[in-house]
């Protein structure tokens, strides 16, 4: 009998009820709510007479609508005053956990599940959200979800879901310098399309995955939707489970023990079998950048806007005719130069704190350029601990940042922290839609490090340049898709 | 909750043929904290449907008369990609959408269709940019959606054969999301945790 995925052990361990046709009743072990889909979801709860089903397997936090302006609290903006007495009081009703706006826990609900070990390897977990595959970096099959099953997740812990097809991507080979997990996952999107992984699970491997920190398999994770998987994983490894040792929600002596004898079961079984495999050489990725309004539209910061002839079909002609009007480009321009008025990093993509590290690193006593505005929005309340236990705070200060509080902020823009009408910003999150961060708003997609460089430069520039880490450009490929990166393909 | 059980459709096609429409596009973010569900009739596609100056854009598909309250949406491929926010079928059923017809979906938005009475159906591109020209050649003529018969009829065509998942079917015909049938399984929920609970214990205790 063929091996098991990663992704079938931990399905097949939560199945309540076969429903037949490959869907099945799972259970949830952990559910997170935010100040949006989590009020709602409190909402249509109250509005059906139903009552949360294990309290104790939720948690809530404000993120999304929370100002991040330094000293704010939840009267700083009326959406916020609106909204948090409104998680408050149904969390405190149903006896659901709240980490609330400026308690030590607080943060973006993708970066707080695991810092806190809330997040876990073989667990469901679920929110309504759909970059909730972010915790898949840890082992754990999550998935983002509507307002409606939100309350049903609340009155049932379970949830309704039709088994998806498995995809591995296979990631080797040795990351060249200034090129981040960021940039292989820009990568992938460009070259699958954003309706690549539609209908699949993916989980990445290869050794470039292994020699990997948690915190960058979260990034790697947290943009699987953008190529329309809902799930994104990886299989757990001692890199986890050391992360996850002695944090406040993870498992406990004889817990633990048991916990971590259940987590060294799940790795993907040798001879498992996948509906599709696609392998890439991650030393041959550049710093990639985002040129449109999806995150497919992605390509090296050496390449050029397509021509028009490159496209595939009548459809992504147009698509890329708007996209270019609405960015305000021309075919064949290069971004490389471009110039830039604002600057975001953080969000559940790169808010951690090895994304701000590295961010900081490439600052090095130069200054913000003068028509630039450049925020930094930590994570969570923990990485603004340990950022500033180490000094980052001052080094992006003293260069010209803005260093607010935590939240998802201008990556959503839910909380009204947008990028001007008509501007144009490097930002370091997940969507670079049509008026995502701000109607009108021109958003270009990039790593933490590559927003620094951008915003020292008051242009879009390859941080390599910067920093004097220029590899062989000769060696350097595209995102055209090699033949050799999709085989695999069965069933 | 109970929804409006879904038989069959007749009415405009509207063709809305891009690809990777967004939740964004279809509602923007801070629409769904400023309102209730039933209240997001002006700001289904906003950002395409009005200009700067919050006059209707006449080239918008959506604003044209033949094609103002369509029941039926035909769009490109990976329609309803993005976020979670349940708030783009809320939009889409306020300006009387009940069915899009697409090559692929979101995978979240498909799922938040059927919990709210809305028919996603799947056809492949080469039909639906058949039924766009129709569509665009004869706006008053029907086109009907039948679930009953798992086929979308033109005006004037044959019908076509459209396939979805029978517990998806079942849910649409009969007006039923995903927490009424499962209500009726709490007693399997029971059985599984108190298994489960012996197997993974750390899930249970903290």
């Amino acid at each position: 009998m063929a091996g098991k995925t990663l992704f079938d052990k931990v399905w097949d361990v939560h199945v309540i009820s076969d429903l037949g046709n490959d869907y099945a009743l799972l259970h949830v072990d952990r559910n997170l709510l935010h100040d949006l889909s989590g009020v709602s979801g409190l909402k249509l709860l109250a509005e059906r007479k139903l009552s949360v089903r294990n309290p104790e397997m939720n948690f809530a936090v404000p993120d999304h609508a929370v100002s991040t302006a330094p000293g704010r609290t939840e009267e700083t903006l009326p959406i916020s005053a609106k909204l948090i007495p409104q998680l408050r009081e149904g969390t405190s009703r149903h006896g659901i956990r709240l980490f609330d706006i400026n308690d030590p826990e607080q943060g973006i609900v993708h970066v707080i599940g695991p810092e806190l070990g809330i997040t876990m390897p073989g667990i469901i977990l679920t929110c309504g959200d759909s970059h909730t595959s972010t915790h898949g970096g840890l082992g754990a099959l999550a998935f983002g979800i509507g307002s409606t099953e939100v309350v049903h997740v609340l009155a049932t812990q379970s949830i309704v879901q039709k088994r998806p097809k498995r995809m591995r991507v296979m990631f080797d080979g040795t990351l060249p310098l200034g090129v981040t997990p960021k940039d292989m996952i820009l990568h992938l999107i460009a070259t699958l399309g954003t309706a690549g992984g539609d209908g699949h699970a993916v989980e990445y491997a290869g050794s470039a995955i292994r020699s990997m920190p948690i915190e960058g398999r979260l990034t790697i994770c947290n943009m699987s939707i953008e190529m329309g998987a809902k799930v994104g994983m990886v299989s757990p490894d001692d890199v986890a489970y050391e992360f996850l040792a002695g944090r406040p929600y993870a498992p406990k002596g004889e817990m633990w023990d048991l916990a971590l004898a259940h987590w060294q079961s799940l790795p993907t079984d040798n001879d498992a079998r996948f509906d599709r495999e696609v392998s890439i050489d991650v030393s041959r990725i550049e710093p990639q950048i985002t040129w449109g309004t999806s995150p497919e539209h992605t390509i090296p910061v050496s390449g050029a806007v397509p021509a028009p002839s490159a496209a595939s079909d009548s459809s992504q002609r147009l698509a890329w005719e708007r996209a270019r009007d609405y960015m305000g480009l021309q075919p064949n321009q290069p971004l490389d130069g471009l110039k830039i008025d604002h600057v975001f990093i953080g969000s559940c993509t790169n808010g951690r704190l090895s994304d701000l590290r590295a961010a900081a690193k490439v600052i090095a006593g130069r200054k913000v350029s003068d028509s630039v505005t450049a925020w930094v929005v930590p994570g969570s309340q923990q990485v603004m601990r340990d950022a500033r236990a180490e000094g980052l705070d001052k080094v992006f200060a003293s260069a010209g940042f803005e260093w607010r509080e935590p939240g998802c902020s201008t990556c959503v823009a839910a909380n009204g922290e947008i990028v001007r009408p008509g501007q144009r910003a490097i930002s370091t999150t997940n969507r670079n839609f049509v008026g995502r961060q701000g109607p009108r708003a021109r958003t270009h997609l990039a790593s933490p490090e590559m927003a620094v460089a951008a915003a020292i430069a008051g242009c879009i520039t390859d941080v390599r340049k910067m920093t004097g880490n220029i590899a062989d450009m000769g060696q350097m490929t595209g995102n055209s898709i090699a033949p050799d990166e999709t085989g695999g393909v069965s069933k | 909750m109970t929804l409006k059980p879904f038989t069959s459709v007749s009415g405009t096609a509207a063709p809305l043929m891009a690809q990777n429409v967004d939740t964004d596009i279809i509602v923007r973010i801070e629409r769904l904290s400023q309102f209730e569900r039933d209240q997001l009739e002006p700001y289904a596609f906003e950002s395409w449907r009005y200009r700067e100056d919050g006059s209707d854009n006449p080239d918008f598909i959506l604003n044209q008369d033949q094609y103002r309250g369509a029941p039926i949406l035909l769009a490109g491929n990976n329609f309803g990609c993005g976020s979670s926010r349940e708030g783009a079928v809320w939009s889409l059923k306020c300006i009387g959408i009940v069915c899009v017809i697409a090559p692929s979906f979101g995978g979240i938005f498909y799922n938040n269709c059927f919990q709210n009475g809305i028919l996603p159906v799947q056809l492949p591109i080469e039909v639906i940019e058949l039924f766009a020209e129709i569509a665009h050649a004869q706006p008053d003529a029907p086109f009907t959606v039948d679930l009953e018969r798992n086929q979308v009829i033109p005006p004037n065509g044959a019908p076509v054969p459209f396939e979805l998942d029978e517990l998806r079917r079942q849910g649409l015909l009969q007006g039923l999301d995903d927490i009424q049938l499962t209500l009726q399984r709490t007693a399997e929920i029971s059985a599984f945790q108190k298994a489960d609970i012996t197997r993974r214990p750390w899930i249970y205790n903290r």
